[in-house]
């Protein structure tokens, strides 16, 4: 697979740095999973934080500290590769650690309006952000909505549009805050997205405007 | 303290760099293929105080940060054998092992998700002999590259690779929109990948 819409070059750099939120984290690892040029960007990336540690001044490690890393060699064992995770799988493996089913069908979808079902990835009790598996039905349209916090969304089956163009399985929008985008889900099937957003009282009143035609809310 | 470490930096010539790299590939391999002790010491002589800097920058006392440079030596010896030399240099191998830990172990209560990049390469990704030859160059490009960023986008890498911060976090703490530290931090990546010739 490769994917056609990429991670924005701050968010690999985060990444490669560590610093993202487990949300945000989420989405973009199950992007590399499936994109080799983003696994290239974080590995040039990675190499850059490689060299910033090369250049730390030293700070001197006692003798203790090395005399019990040389004691702790005989009781370590060498691993060795472990069995690949299957690269093309419908569930990204970052995600699919997170899900309790297999399937995305067998999930627990709550349906919030024909259509459209959400699904609420449990992440840890202090994550900053959420992630939602959004279900939008063949030719369903998100209304217009700003993004009132850092979002990241990854087309896991389905593909939509909007005034960027084409997003399919695999493609990531890694969108400013500023950005607004109506996208339509495409004919044929539905559209499922893994979709983070950092900000949890933002993203209430984007998913209250997002739903709201739908539900009434 | 920045300008001193420049100094440094400097002082080391390409050449050095290429050489020292290949050296630490060989004591890697001794490691992985031999279980060489004398090889693992040389490691842990130069990587050890670097990784106690990088490990005192958030929340750790000298004491935590050489539990943590003990683990991730131990995770250099256990884990040799999964170093591939043509996908980057031992450096950053091993600075993958530090950011891992230190997200699992000062950041536990939201960690990050991680991917084995390598887990998910086509057997076709492998880069060929000659490819981890050039490899060994592309330490010397990546300071190289590092040189030449502006101190503003070089800060903003400092805080984010080094002290552990996120974006909004480095915003916060030099006073600037966030969208300033992304834009920094597109161009510092920009610089990299021009100098490297990577593709987009």
């Amino acid at each position: 697979m490769t994917p056609a819409h990429h991670l924005d070059h701050s968010t690999i750099l985060a990444y490669a740095a560590g610093t993202l939120d487990e949300s945000i984290g989420l989405v973009v690892a199950s992007h590399l999973a499936w994109c080799p040029q983003c696994r290239a960007a974080v590995r040039a990336a990675e190499a850059l934080g490689g060299e910033l540690m090369e250049q730390l001044p030293d700070a001197a490690v006692s003798d203790g500290c090395r005399a019990r890393t040389m004691a702790m060699l005989d009781g370590a064992t060498l691993h060795r590769f472990p069995a690949p995770p299957v690269a093309d799988a419908a569930v990204p493996g970052p995600l699919a650690r997170l899900l309790p089913v297999a399937n995305l069908d067998e999930l627990p979808w709550k349906k919030k309006a024909p259509g459209v079902a959400i699904y609420d990835v449990k992440l840890s009790p202090t994550a900053k952000g959420q992630v939602k598996l959004l279900r939008i039905g063949p030719g369903r349209a998100v209304p217009e909505h700003g993004h009132g916090g850092e979002e990241v969304t990854l087309i896991l089956s389905g593909a939509y549009r909007d005034h960027m163009g084409r997003f399919g399985r695999g493609d990531v929008a890694d969108l400013d805050e500023d950005i607004e985008h109506k996208p339509v889900a495409e004919a044929g099937g539905d559209c499922i997205c893994l979709v983070a957003i950092e900000r949890p009282t933002r993203f209430k009143s984007f998913a209250a405007r997002l739903m709201q035609p739908l539900v009434g809310i | 303290m920045l300008v001193a470490v420049m100094t440094t930096v400097e002082q080391h010539s390409k050449h050095d760099k290429v050489i020292l790299e290949a050296e630490f590939r060989n004591l890697m391999k001794r490691v992985a293929q031999n279980r060489d002790r004398a090889a693992f010491e040389k490691l842990f002589t130069h990587f050890a105080p670097r990784l106690k800097s990088f490990m005192m920058r958030k929340n750790a006392n000298a004491e935590l940060a050489e539990d943590l440079v003990q683990e991730a030596m131990i995770a250099v010896w256990n884990k040799a054998g999964l170093y591939e030399p043509g996908k980057g240099s031992v450096t950053t191998w091993i600075f993958t092992i530090a950011r891992n830990l230190r997200i699992d172990r000062i950041r536990r209560e939201a960690p990050m998700p991680l991917v084995e990049l390598g887990d998910y390469d086509e057997a076709s990704d492998d880069p060929p002999g000659d490819e981890v030859l050039a490899r060994k160059q592309e330490d010397s490009l990546v300071s190289k590259a590092l040189g030449g960023i502006p101190e503003e986008q070089r800060q903003i890498l400092l805080l984010s690779f080094v002290e552990d911060m996120a974006q909004s976090e480095i915003a916060t703490r030099l006073n600037i929109p966030l969208g300033t530290v992304k834009s920094r931090m597109r161009l510092a990546y920009g610089h990299l990948r021009r100098i490297l010739e990577i593709q987009p």
